[in-house]
């Protein structure tokens, strides 16, 4: 590995912590994602006007403020909850779990947007023709929108991954050793901050690099069968 | 919770939220001047000439915002040339280093966003320019920027609204912005969740301005298009 001043053991501890919270915070964003899309497009109007305030909100403030109101937050309000049955000790929200549920949201009110678009994009015929044949509605997203979901999404969700990405830096504010912490650490040791923050910029367009290829990989794969006009 | 600290607090609020307004309309007029070269320079048929713009955009939508700024505010002091520099008196306050960090950053986007625009300009168009005998400058400053510009107000207006939740930022840099502000008052009166919710629903009146601004605007530029329905 890169040995900056003795600092790579350090970085590439950071990096993991970063991918970790990436991807956690990718799992948690989809299935807000999916449920966000299905409020949206139901013909309950209570679920959809929820959805709705939910991406606009979510898309209207800064990152870093979910970031601090989830991490400030979530100790006084899970502590009220657990208040309401008897139990008084002091419970803390850690940072990670706190980037993971601030950044979900996040990614879960732009992937609704997307999903819903990939939804709308499936010919109704299709949701008809299910119909016809007896499905129940369950079954007609199970078995014929989720599987043609993946493929009609999959390049808007690579975008906001790699948004997502880049937004796992603001969790460091809140003290979670990632790149930026770490490379903090080694500023504060070594007075060298453009070696270090030029680094940790390496890092990330890394990372980015490997997700666009990735990315691209599977939006290859997925498009195996669809014949090229 | 109690809201009383959000009015007594809430001039502080409004102040913070006039450095956040000029934070963002600064960096994105310096921004928008510098993405011009760039997104015309990108959009060159010159391998040579479309090198430097893609590695300038590419390294900038590359790596977090944050990254960018502490690149600038603590990363630039590591050498003694800066230091010692007419521009040192500048490059020490942390409002300037935010108004370039974030003019830099968005001047990659809009150059992205400029180049799309002058892409999907009607092939026609151009042609018929210059076969009616303009030359390349007139071309441009006639036909293709005036029709570029109608073309990316919606995604610039996307643009300025991410600028502006990214100007969120400066606060890690010990800016008075709106975030700032609002971080200040908490570290007095420890009322977290009502002042950042306070702060948050002050973005949420920022982004929906500026998006009635853009849909206006929009619609001014394109009403040439609309008379012809």
């Amino acid at each position: 590995m890169f040995d900056i001043r003795g600092f790579g053991d350090q970085l590439w501890a950071g990096t993991q912590v970063t991918i970790e919270l990436a991807l956690a915070s990718l799992l948690l964003g989809l299935v807000l994602g999916l449920l966000g899309a299905t409020a949206r497009l139901s013909g309950n109007r209570i679920a959809r006007s929820i959805s709705v305030a939910y991406t606009t909100v979510i898309r209207g403030i800064p990152e870093l403020l979910t970031v601090l109101i989830i991490y400030f937050g979530a100790t006084t309000a899970l502590m009220s909850v657990a208040g309401l049955f008897g139990y008084e000790e002091y419970i803390e929200v850690g940072p990670f779990a706190a980037g993971v549920v601030a950044l979900g949201l996040t990614f879960g009110a732009y992937a609704s947007e997307v999903f819903r678009g990939a939804i709308q994009a499936i010919p109704p015929g299709q949701r008809e023709a299910g119909l016809a044949i007896g499905m129940s509605k369950l079954k007609i997203f199970w078995r014929i929108t989720l599987p043609q979901l993946w493929r009609l999404a999959l390049p808007g969700l690579g975008n906001l991954f790699l948004v997502l990405l880049k937004d796992t830096a603001l969790v460091s504010v809140v003290g979670l050793s990632d790149i930026m912490l770490k490379t903090r650490d080694a500023v504060n040791y070594t007075k060298e901050p453009f070696l270090f923050y030029m680094a940790a910029a390496c890092i990330y367009l890394t990372l980015t690099i490997i997700s666009m290829l990735f990315i691209h990989f599977m939006e290859k794969r997925n498009n195996r069968w669809v014949g090229r006009a | 919770m109690e809201f009383g600290v959000v009015v007594e607090y809430f001039p502080r609020l409004l102040e913070g939220m006039l450095t956040t307004i000029e934070l963002v309309l600064v960096s994105g007029l310096i921004g928008s001047l510098l993405a011009l070269p760039i997104g015309l320079a990108r959009h060159s048929h010159r391998w040579w000439l479309k090198a430097i713009p893609y590695g300038y955009i590419f390294f900038f939508r590359g790596t977090p915002l944050l990254v960018q700024i502490f690149l600038v505010y603590y990363g630039l002091a590591q050498f003694d040339a800066v230091k010692e520099s007419a521009l040192w008196p500048y490059l020490k306050e942390p409002y300037w280093c935010a108004i370039i960090a974030f003019s830099l950053n968005t001047a990659a986007y809009t150059a992205e966003i400029l180049r799309g625009a002058l892409g999907a300009i009607p092939k026609g168009e151009i042609e018929a320019a210059r076969s009616i005998g303009m030359r390349q400058s007139k071309l441009y400053s006639r036909i293709m920027l005036p029709r570029a510009f109608g073309m990316l107000l919606p995604a610039y207006g996307n643009e300025i609204i991410l600028m502006l939740k990214g100007s969120a930022l400066a606060s890690t840099i010990t800016l008075l912005d709106l975030t700032g502000t609002a971080r200040t008052i908490i570290a007095r009166t420890y009322t977290p969740i009502e002042i950042f919710l306070a702060a948050g629903g002050l973005y949420l009146v920022m982004s929906m301005a500026v998006i009635y601004a853009f849909r206006q605007l929009e619609k001014r530029q394109n009403r040439h298009l609309q008379l012809s329905r």
